[in-house]
Formats: structure tokens, C-alpha cells, sequence
């Protein structure tokens, strides 16, 4: 084949492509035309106003900003587009929170090697993988350790702790706390034993039959008024256990799904080969149900990690607290779009990722017997 | 269900390990000393009274009672941790002993001062609540609001002024609830009420920030009184004093002419009131379990009521309040402190 043929077959495959799905018919013609239009516009629009037209650390005169009036869009008329100057003045804020700028170094310490402590959980063809999953169980007293202080470092409390420290703080150890407990739930939840099941299905139907603000105030409001005066569980604390349980109960139904999807036959086999309880749950059924159960698993997870929101209601400054308070502050107030786009923005990162992996997992683990 | 056990049993230490025991039966004032610093209830974000600013430090009128009181009993104002609270949990926080003091823009009406075992020490800010409107709206009294949609804070004593109001006046509204007061101002900006509802001193606020301040109109009426002023727990006269008589050092000192500037020099005036409060005639900071200069350490490190006032809400800065009702009695306002002696 020439070059030439072998060009125009490709235009042609193209061409018959865009016909096929694009144009088949006049309805759909028009509805492609109306979404090109769409997209143009609505993409066009966005744009201009988040780069092209907008202010980042100086306006259209060249002055840095420091306060909202000299935002191009509050000295000029015509100037519409963003101003992230706040975002860049209150960047510590949104990244540590109330955290002493001079300790800043050990929650960057936490935050580069978040990603070292979870790789080796993610990838099992990774090299070394022994040892990232040993760091992983060592990660979280590291984490503790840097992030509150001890002998050595100087104790920053937890009401300090704000911005996506927080949403991370509560999302990670929250997520990584459930999971656990999840399986043991759920495990429970299928034993036969009378009172192991019941506790476990009062215990999830009650944690899934009210929603999360209701356990924060709980957490929040009802404890301490129970404990004696003076006896106050941290703040952020009360907020992860309430957030652990809360999540807990939702991947136990999550796993169970998948502990329910395995045939009767696997676990007949298994004992047949003389495996007791914990083994033929370990070996066989956990592995095999924890597979199936890995799309409901990651809802909940990405699910979980934008209710850590919901804090903000009982006074902890999560990434939208500390962007409210951002508002709040006559400097800055009314620069809405640029705070929650920015925050949209934070979380779609996460949840974004959350999702890529679950699908890389489920076409890595597919074997094709489902 | 071994393991349920030792799991309620770990999650019971996950509690215990983390909490902090304070002592439970000292006074408030002893508990305050012995930690070292003062835990003061604040708003999760009030342009004015209680915001962080771009260094996280925290600013406001009601900020600055949490900083006097704390410049009082530790002669260094800042040593205050800010314990950011929402309308919905502040007393509770405050009753559950997490905050010594709460400074958070907090009506004082009888239920909450008997009811809800508060005890409110003053007032540090008169406030009424009022309505804000497009000016498209063409409306120039709050008596034509009949069959209004309104953006209102849920649980706030706003909510019940509303009601109250329009029941008063037999009209019907629309309520449109919202969590926060940014998040109302969002509400009211983008159109989703017609008329949006709180403290007048907030509707300033608000205005202030917009980009043409002059197409939106506070209405005349105000319709309710709202003191605003800082709440301790019932039941501890001695701290409750302490909260009191930081406020009323704050106001007598702009009565008395005491700034952060000329406090030093005020220290050799000719008049008694100074003296006393100053702390240079000895023994009134020894009533309050003080030092003697702790109404010099409030002037000094937080300035009087006045300077308070014009360096967060006052004409010069963007929210732009009059002292209005919040002037001295003798400035026309109903500010008043009972006399220091």
C-alpha cells in the first residue's frame, strides 16, 4: 500500500466514525451541532475566566495583590476573570491549616511520604514490595509522631491542624481505620453465632440508618456532655472515630456483596481439604470476595472523603472550612468562585485518582470465572 | 465476639488515651492558669468580629475580648487558643467545658441566660436585626416584604425575629435556610431569595463587599434587639467577673480617654478613676484574684472599646459601621460600664 492509500484509509475510517456516531441522522446531527456549541462556549467561557482573563499574583497593572480591591476585576468594569490571589495568600492555610509556619516542613515531611506508605498496598508487582509494606505499617506512628510532636518535637495540637491536613488526616486514617473493621464486620455479619451477628447487624443498620451529621453532633456535642467536666476528647478525634464508624459500616455492607457472590461450592471445597474457619476465610473467600467487592469498595471510599466536608459543621477547618473562612475575612470576602472552584478542584484530584485506580485494579484482577 | 469486645474495648482506649484531664472540679479561672492559656469560643468566620487573616491569626471585636481577658489574667493577650464554633454547637461546647469563655456574636435573651445555664457578662456590641434588598426590588419598608422569599441562618434567634415579625404584621414569607452567614450572603448575591436577613451589622458587612454596594438597601426597620455580647458557664461568679470587668475595663478605658498610645503616660494622671484602673492605687486586681495591672495589661496589649471598634467594624474599614447605639452613653450611644471603684 502506498502512503497516500494508506492516509486516506485512515480519513476514511475517521470520516465513516464521525457519520456512524456523530451523524447518523438528523436528530442526532443537530444534537451534536447544539453539544459542539455547548462545549465551545461553556469551555471558552471557563477558560478565559480561569487563565487567560484572570489575575494570579498581580492584576492587569502589574501590582501584586494583597486584598480583593486590587483584584482586575474590582479596579476595571470590563475585566470579569478570575483573581487566585487568595489562593495564593491563604496557600498555608488551605495546605496546613493553623499549623506554626515554622513546623510547616513536618507536615510536607507526612505529605511527601503518604505516597510511599501507600504504593506498596497499591501495586503488588512493585520491587521491594516487602519493605514499602513494612513502612506502610510504620507510616501512621511516623505520621503521628511528626504531625502532634513528641519527645524531640514541640506539640502542635490537633486544633491547629486544618486545611488538607485535615480533609487528608480524616480521609486516610478514617478509610484506613474502617477497613479493617469493615472485613470483621462483615465476617460477623454472615456467622452464625446468634449474638456476634446481631451486634454486628444492629451495629451497621444503625450507623447506616442515620446520616453522618447526626454521628459529628453525636460525637461532637453528646460525648463530652456524658464524660465528666473537664474530661474533653480531642476535637478531631471525635470527628475520626464518628467518621471510622460511619464508613466502617458502609464497606461491611460493601464486602459483604462480594462475601455473598462466592459460590456455596468454594467454601464446601475448602473444607473439604480440612482448611478450618480462619483459613478457608482467609485463603479463599476473603481474597476472592474482597475482588468483587472492590467497585462498591472505592464508592464508599471516594464517597467518605468528600463527607470529611461535613466537619465543618462542628468547628474543625477542613479544606471548605478554611476556604470559608477565607470569605469570611474582609480582605477576601465575596471571591466565591475562585475558593470553591480551587476546592473542587483539591478534590477532584483525589477522587479522580481514587477512581483510576479501582478501574486499573479491576481489569488487573479480572480472571474471567465471574 | 472476643473480637467485637476488644474492638468496642480499643475504640474506648482510642477515647481515653486522647483525653485530656484537665480536673474537674477547680474553678474556671484556677483551670485557665494552671493550662496556661485561654480556650475562647469563636466564629468559624465573621468579617469583623472573629475572622483569621491572611497569617492565621485571628481578628474582630469579639476576638478582642478573648484577647483582654486573656491579657488580664495572664498579662499577654495572646496566649488564646480560638476554638472555631458554629451556631449550632457553641453552647454545648461552652456548656461541656471545652471553652472557658464564649465571644462569638451570641444574642443575650433570657433562655439562653437562664434556660441553656449560661451566663452572659455584657454587652460588647448592640445589634438589631434588619433586612437587606435589591434596590431593583423597589421596596423601601419592610412592611412590603409580604410573600418574600428570605435567606435565613437556621438556628439562630434571627430565625425566630423572622417569624415573629412577619406574624406580627400578617404577611407570609418563603424562607430559604441556610448553614452560614457566607453562605447566605452567596444565597442572596446569586439571586436564590429576595431579601436577605440578619444582624444590621452583618447586612453592612455583606454590602460592603459587593461590587455596586449602592444597589442593595438596608430597610429602616429594625426589628429586633440584639445584644451581642460574651457568655460564660453558670455556676463560676469568680471567672464570670473576670469575663465581666475585662469588657468594662475596655469601655471604661475610651471613657477615662486610655489608649493603647498614652496608657503609660495615663499612668501619672491626676484622676482617681485612672489610677484605680490602672492599677497604681493598689487592690482592685486582688478582688478579682489578678494582678494588679491587669486592666493596664488589657489597655496596653488590646486598646480600649473605641480602638477595638474603629480598627475592625468602624467607618475606616470596608464593613463601615457608625458607632451608632454603640457609642458612650455620653456620646449619644447606650454604652455604659458601671464606674470602677
Amino acid at each position: 500500500m502506498t502512503a497516500f492509500s494508506n492516509q486516506s484509509l485512515m480519513r476514511n475510517k475517521y470520516y465513516s466514525w464521525i457519520i456512524k456516531n456523530l451523524f447518523s441522522s438528523w436528530v442526532n446531527s443537530l444534537m451534536t451541532v447544539v453539544a459542539i456549541i455547548f462545549i465551545y462556549e461553556v469551555g471558552t467561557f471557563f477558560l478565559n475566566w480561569a487563565i487567560f482573563g484572570a489575575d494570579f499574583r498581580t492584576n492587569f497593572r502589574g501590582e501584586l495583590i494583597t486584598d480583593r480591591t486590587l483584584c482586575s476585576k474590582n479596579i476595571s468594569p470590563g475585566e470579569f476573570g478570575a483573581c487566585w490571589a487568595i489562593i495564593y495568600a491563604r496557600w498555608d492555610q488551605f495546605m496546613y491549616g493553623f499549623y506554626p509556619i515554622e513546623q510547616v516542613w513536618r507536615v510536607n515531611f507526612v505529605y511527601v511520604l503518604l505516597p510511599l506508605a501507600i504504593i506498596g498496598i497499591l501495586f503488588d508487582k512493585l520491587p521491594f514490595r516487602k519493605y514499602f509494606i513494612y513502612f506502610t505499617f510504620i507510616y501512621p506512628f511516623l505520621a503521628y509522631f511528626m504531625l502532634y510532636g513528641g519527645p524531640g518535637l514541640s506539640v502542635v495540637g490537633t486544633n491547629k491542624w486544618g486545611g488538607l491536613l485535615v480533609t487528608l488526616f480524616l480521609g486516610v486514617t478514617g478509610i484506613g481505620l474502617a477497613f479493617p473493621l469493615s472485613i470483621v464486620l462483615a465476617l460477623g455479619r454472615r456467622s452464625k453465632m446468634p449474638i456476634v451477628k446481631s451486634l454486628c447487624v444492629v451495629f451497621i443498620e444503625f450507623i447506616r440508618g442515620v446520616p453522618l451529621i447526626t454521628l459529628l453532633f453525636t460525637a461532637n456535642v453528646m460525648l463530652p456532655l456524658f464524660l465528666p467536666d473537664g474530661v474533653n476528647p480531642d476535637n478531631l478525634l471525635r470527628a475520626l472515630v464518628a467518621v471510622t464508624l460511619f464508613q466502617s459500616a458502609y464497606m461491611a455492607e460493601a464486602i459483604r456483596g462480594g462475601l455473598q457472590a462466592i459460590p456455596r461450592g468454594q467454601i464446601e471445597a475448602a473444607q473439604s481439604l480440612g482448611l478450618n474457619y480462619w483459613q478457608t476465610t482467609r485463603k479463599i473467600i476473603l481474597p476472592q470476595a474482597l475482588k468483587i467487592a472492590i467497585p462498591p469498595i472505592v464508592n464508599t471510599c471516594i464517597g467518605l472523603f468528600k463527607d470529611t466536608s461535613l466537619v465543618l459543621i462542628i468547628g474543625l477547618f477542613d479544606l471548605l472550612g478554611i476556604g470559608r473562612a477565607a470569605l469570611a475575612d474582609m480582605t477576601w470576602t465575596k471571591l466565591y468562585y475562585e475558593v470553591y472552584v480551587f476546592i473542587s478542584l483539591v478534590f477532584f484530584i483525589f477522587c479522580f485518582g481514587m477512581s483510576r485506580y479501582s478501574l486499573y485494579l479491576e481489569k488487573k484482577l479480572k480472571t474471567d470465572n465471574s | 465476639m472476643t473480637k467485637i469486645k476488644s474492638l468496642f474495648i480499643s475504640l474506648l482506649l482510642i477515647l481515653g488515651v486522647s483525653t485530656a484531664i484537665a480536673g474537674s472540679h477547680g474553678s474556671t479561672h484556677d483551670l485557665v492558669k494552671e493550662r496556661g492559656k485561654l480556650m475562647c469560643g469563636s466564629n468559624t468566620g465573621l468579617a469583623g468580629f472573629g475572622a483569621p487573616n491572611d497569617a492565621g491569626v485571628w481578628e474582630g471585636i469579639d476576638v478582642d475580648v478573648c484577647r483582654a481577658v486573656a491579657a488580664a489574667v495572664f498579662g499577654d493577650a495572646s496566649k488564646v487558643e480560638y476554638v472555631p464554633t458554629t451556631s449550632k454547637v457553641r453552647f454545648t461546647v461552652l456548656q461541656s467545658g471545652e471553652i472557658d469563655m464564649l465571644s462569638r456574636n451570641t444574642t443575650w435573651t433570657l433562655s439562653r441566660d437562664v434556660d441553656l445555664g449560661l451566663e452572659f457578662v455584657g454587652v460588647n456590641y448592640y445589634d438589631g436585626q434588619g433586612f437587606m434588598v435589591s434596590k431593583d426590588l423597589g421596596v423601601s419598608s419592610a412592611m412590603e416584604l409580604d410573600g418574600a422569599s428570605v435567606c435565613i441562618q437556621v438556628g439562630t434567634t434571627t430565625e425566630m425575629n423572622l417569624a415573629d415579625f412577619f406574624k406580627a404584621n400578617g404577611m407570609s414569607y418563603e424562607s430559604v435556610p441556610v448553614e452560614t452567614n457566607s453562605e447566605a450572603d452567596a444565597a442572596y448575591t446569586a439571586g436564590r431569595c429576595d431579601v436577605y436577613t440578619t444582624d444590621a451589622s452583618g447586612l453592612y458587612a455583606s454590602r460592603a463587599g459587593y461590587p455596586d454596594p449602592s444597589a442593595h438597601v438596608v430597610l429602616p426597620e429594625i426589628v429586633s434587639k440584639e445584644p451581642l455580647g460574651p457568655a460564660v458557664r453558670h455556676g463560676d461568679s469568680e471567672w464570670a467577673d473576670i469575663v465581666r470587668w475585662s469588657l468594662n475595663a475596655m469601655i471604661i478605658g475610651e471613657e477615662l480617654g486610655i489608649t493603647s498610645g498614652n496608657v503609660d503616660e495615663m499612668k501619672s494622671s491626676n484622676n482617681p478613676e485612672v489610677l484605680r484602673l490602672l492599677g497604681v492605687d493598689a487592690g482592685y486586681g486582688a478582688m478579682l484574684g489578678l494582678s494588679d495591672d491587669w486592666a493596664y495589661n488589657i489597655l496596653s496589649q488590646v486598646g480600649n472599646y473605641s480602638e477595638s471598634f474603629e480598627k475592625h467594624i468602624g467607618p475606616n474599614t470596608p464593613i463601615n459601621i457608625q458607632r451608632g447605639l454603640n457609642a458612650l452613653y455620653k456620646d449619644g450611644g447606650i454604652l455604659y460600664a458601671p464606674p470602677f471603684r
